[in-house]
């Protein structure tokens, strides 16, 4: 009997090739078993293509499962908070999903790609809790990781790149819309959607067609100012679009050992996605019971003055500080596209509400000296960058 | 039918089983309008009597009264009645030397024996009626501040250590373990040590040496002591009993109406559904049907959580237990066994080794090609059951897995029944002979004539990760399920099988408090 060799050591993805020929600092982590790039060349000019042109993200690596039966959409209804009789096919939906206990297990998009055919996408894997939901319900989830080759497309001339790429057609792609295209003659589905907080679209092929859709994406972008990017670039743009991030402001309820250290929607700023008004999903009852009796944390965007970062820093409700914490800065940095120092943090509720003031002690170092700041940080509800483009259907040239 | 049949009820209850019938008869005491839905012709679930052929019958599924308890007759204001009260055991021999078992008191073994179960009878009695006091509680939810499950807790734990220092390690010691260490630590007889065992594993789907099979055996003890009576008119009196008490107090019975389905409408129970269609409202509806047919048939998987389902799904609800009845023209000449004797209940288990054996081929989803037997002449103490002169058995046969690996044939139930009559045979010879008609249930049987997931006496099995906090899953062990409206009332809740009424007081207990709460 002839066997597959097991494949040894990081998966490479389909788009690899193309990675390692614009890779100039050899920069590389493992991501889900494939080999991701953190960054290519430099990750602030890379972050600067998100911002300002266009930049290409290779995600294959990213989770995805095929949801599948009659009983997908009642599966997925109960599976995640939000309402998904409403998803219409040709529609993504950003959602979370939780244990019994209303602890997010993680969050995730869910793209109606035809009636009754769905694909989740997450960072993690799922695979049994997904399973285990399954029971009572006709419905098949597939693993589907390996089988789909992911591009993401963002900037403000993404428009106009994809435009050039697949001949137009993209001008009623709303947000979270998808279409299926073709290209070379094979399938090519598009949705839009990201990562970046900006105008952006994600591409979705078979993996024999990557190399092809690459080649073909940066001779479209060429004009356009195209670049790829790595990990590093996106995570500055993730922050400043105030997108959550598993293992930064939450962790996955079911690898939690301590209690206390899993996140409900709603102390994650996902309380939005919860829509009661579904007589049941999982975590309902005990969410229904936190609504009532008030949420332990909350998660918080802060503005805070200076320019010094405040990575892991302590949060406290005053200046002084002689009273206890109440949390600490998960995510942080200096946007230089807002001009201002921005963080992502975790309190304990009622502080933090949006406007109020509270105080984050950041320790930087200056030729070995250590010193300490308290900075004054104000509590914002607004995503840190939000432009119109985002929103805009037809987004326009840029 | 009174003009609340298509209005709403207080509350439904769904299978008229025996502790179904105690819920509604408590629920109706209480000033409820109560609807009780039976599937079945009569009432009683489990706990029936029915005609073997013309003019014998048997109980067919439970046949030994010995957990009712004591607190349900007497807020119901019944009492069965009883053909023979306190059933002797004897463990047969093939020799004709059994060993008699009544009470304290054992003959048929050496003096040291004799007296050492005495010892073992006086400390498990003493252990169980441990036990028995958390029988006709529901148990209290862990981890809450709420002070009425902070008492019960601390009661249940001030229990234990009021049985002294010694007694509590002892308790604590043996809970867990299995019975095989404890015999053959005892007892020199190999009967009596066999007779131990089955009784610890009878129902179950454990041997003699599998963890917690102390625990089962306490469990027996705990309703009355292990004292085993004979109802007159078979179990199908003692329900019919319940089900007068349940209508004098006002509550409606449906028999021949099986329910479909138990709606659910934005998230709570609203009623039920019959196999003709027929709806009927009421925001509290209480299943007297095992968890798993419960939650996954009647309401359905996806009204529940994922977690929830999950516990369900993997509860262990396989029955084990195969009953088999015969009609009998006369009774045999047994070395050693005089007529009256043939009323007792007699046991074939060579010594825990047989047991254990019997066991084996279970796991592996076989039956037992020599499986213990639990036997009972029924009608030697109810004439009503046979004609003058004539008789019914009505027998325990166990290992016979539910999920057979070949399934259940026709040829594989008549290969069991094959088995268990040459096993009666040889212990006692000349039985066969005098058999007019026969009848085996296995567990698959069981399931489809009784309604019950499995064929499993239990509901679900009972064993320590299934029972108190967690019978028949956490996050359903107040007899409220995670539905709101839904509760359960039958043998897979809190504390377990048996006929006891126990888990349908417990249930029309906490329902009845929790609405004064509100």
């Amino acid at each position: 009997m002839k066997t597959e060799p097991v494949h040894q050591g990081r998966l490479e993805s389909p788009f690899y090739s193309r990675l390692k020929a614009l890779d100039t600092v050899n920069e590389w982590h493992q991501w889900k078993g494939y080999t991701a790039a953190n960054e290519l060349y430099c990750a602030d000019t890379e972050y600067f293509a998100i911002r300002n042109a266009t930049a290409v993200f290779d995600l294959t690596p990213m989770t995805k499962y095929r949801i599948t039966g009659p009983d997908a959409c009642a599966y997925l209804d109960r599976l995640v908070t939000r309402d998904m009789t409403r998803l219409a096919p040709g529609r993504v939906a950003y959602a979370a999903w939780c244990d019994d206990q209303g602890h997010v297990i993680d969050d995730g998009t869910i793209f109606h790609l035809r009636d009754g055919d769905y694909r989740l996408c997450a960072q993690e894997r799922h695979f049994g809790w997904l399973q285990t939901a399954t029971i009572g319900f006709d419905v098949t989830v597939t693993h589907e990781s390996d089988d789909v080759a992911a591009l993401a497309v963002q900037g403000p001339t993404s428009y106009s790149v994809m435009n050039k790429l697949v001949y137009g057609g993209l001008d009623d792609l709303k947000p979270f819309g998808l279409k299926h295209l073709r290209f070379q003659g094979n399938d090519l589905m598009v949705s839009r959607t990201g990562f970046t907080g900006d105008l952006g679209y994600e591409l979705w092929i078979d993996p024999s067609q990557a190399e092809a859709l690459w080649d073909a994406l940066f001779d479209a972008g060429r004009e356009f100012g195209i670049r790829a990017i790595g990990t590093d670039a996106l995570e500055m743009a993730r922050i400043e679009a105030g997108f959550i991030a598993v293992y930064r402001e939450f962790l996955p309820a079911d690898e939690t050992v301590r209690s206390g250290r899993a996140r409900s929607p709603f102390e994650l700023g996902l309380g939005w996605l919860v829509d009661f008004t579904k007589p049941n999903f999982n975590g309902r009852r005990a969410l229904a019971a936190e609504m009532r009796n008030g949420s332990t944390w909350r998660l918080v965007k802060l503005d805070i003055e200076g320019n010094k970062p405040a990575g892991d820093a302590y949060i406290f409700p005053k200046r002084s500080r002689n009273r206890h914490s109440i949390g600490f800065i998960t995510s942080a940095m200096w946007s230089p596209v807002c001009k201002k120092n921005i963080a992502l943090g975790t309190v304990r509720a009622p502080y933090g509400k949006p406007g109020d003031t509270l105080w984050v002690e950041i320790y930087y170092q200056r030729e070995m000296h250590w010193s300490r700041k308290m900075a004054r940080a104000v509590v914002v509800d607004q995503p840190f960058w939000l432009p119109e483009r985002r929103r805009a259907t037809p987004p326009g040239p840029f | 039918m009174t003009e609340l049949a298509g209005g709403k009820w207080d509350a439904i209850v769904v299978g008229a089983g025996h502790n179904g019938l105690v819920c509604a008869a408590l629920l109706a005491q209480a000033g409820k309008s109560v609807l009780v839905l039976e599937a079945e012709q009569q009432v009683g679930g489990a706990a029936v009597t029915r005609e073997l052929t013309e003019g014998f019958s048997v109980s067919p599924c439970a046949h030994l009264l010995y957990q009712l308890q004591p607190e349900v007759c007497k807020e119901l204001k019944v009492s069965p009645t009883l053909a023979c009260e306190d059933l002797a055991t004897i463990a047969l021999s093939r020799q004709g030397n059994h060993v008699r078992i009544a009470g304290n008191a054992v003959t048929g073994v050496t003096g040291a024996d004799a007296e050492q179960f005495r010892r073992f009878r006086k400390r498990s009695l003493r252990f169980a009626r441990l036990l028995r006091g958390v029988l006709n509680r529901a148990p209290p939810r862990l981890g809450t501040s709420d002070w009425r499950d902070v008492l019960s807790l601390a009661r249940m734990g001030f229990d234990i250590r009021r049985l002294g220092r010694d007694e509590m390690r002892e308790f604590l010691r043996i809970i867990g373990m299995n019975i095989h260490d404890e015999v053959t630590e005892r007892f020199a007889n190999p009967l009596l040590r066999g007779a131990i065992c089955l009784d610890a594993v009878l129902g179950t789907h454990l041997g003699p040496r599998s963890p917690n099979t102390m625990f089962t055996y306490l469990y027996r003890l705990a309703g009355d002591g292990g004292r085993n009576a004979v109802p007159r008119g078979g179990m199908g009196m003692v329900s019919a009993v319940l089900a007068q008490a349940a209508r004098s107090a006002g509550a409606e019975i449906m028999t021949a109406t099986p329910v479909r389905q138990i709606v659910v409408e934005n998230g709570r129970v609203t009623g039920v559904e019959t196999e003709a269609g027929e709806l009927f409202s009421s925001y509290t509806v209480i299943s007297n049907a095992d968890p798993k047919r419960t939650v996954m048939r009647l309401v359905g998987a996806r009204h529940f959580e994922t977690g929830f389902i999950k516990r369900v799904h993997h509860l262990r609800s396989h029955g084990n237990a195969a009953k088999l009845h015969l009609a009998l023209d006369g009774l045999p000449h047994v070395d050693g066994l005089a007529f009256k004797d043939f009323g007792e209940r007699l046991l074939i288990a060579g010594d825990e080794h047989y047991v254990e054996r019997a066991f084996n081929p279970a796991k592996y989803f076989e039956f037992s090609t020599a499986p213990v037997i639990e036997v009972t002449f029924p009608s030697i103490h109810d004439e009503s059951l046979a004609p003058p002169g004539k008789h019914v058995m009505s027998a325990v046969v166990q290992y016979a897995p539910f999920a057979l690996k070949d399934g259940w044939t026709e040829a594989s139930r008549q290969r069991f029944l094959d088995i268990a009559m040459t096993t009666i045979a040889e212990y006692l010879p000349g039985l066969e002979q005098q058999v007019i008609a026969s009848e085996l249930l296995t567990p698959a049987d069981i399931e489809t004539q009784f309604h019950i997931n499995g064929g499993h006496w239990h509901h679900g099995e009972l064993a320590l990760d299934q029972f108190l906090f967690v019978r028949p899953v956490s996050g359903a062990a107040q007899y409220a399920l995670p539905l709101d409206g839904l509760f359960l009332c039958g043998a897979g809740a809190h504390p377990g099988g048996g006929v006891s009424g126990a888990p349908g007081r417990n249930a029309a207990r906490t329902i009845l408090k929790r609405e004064r709460v509100r």
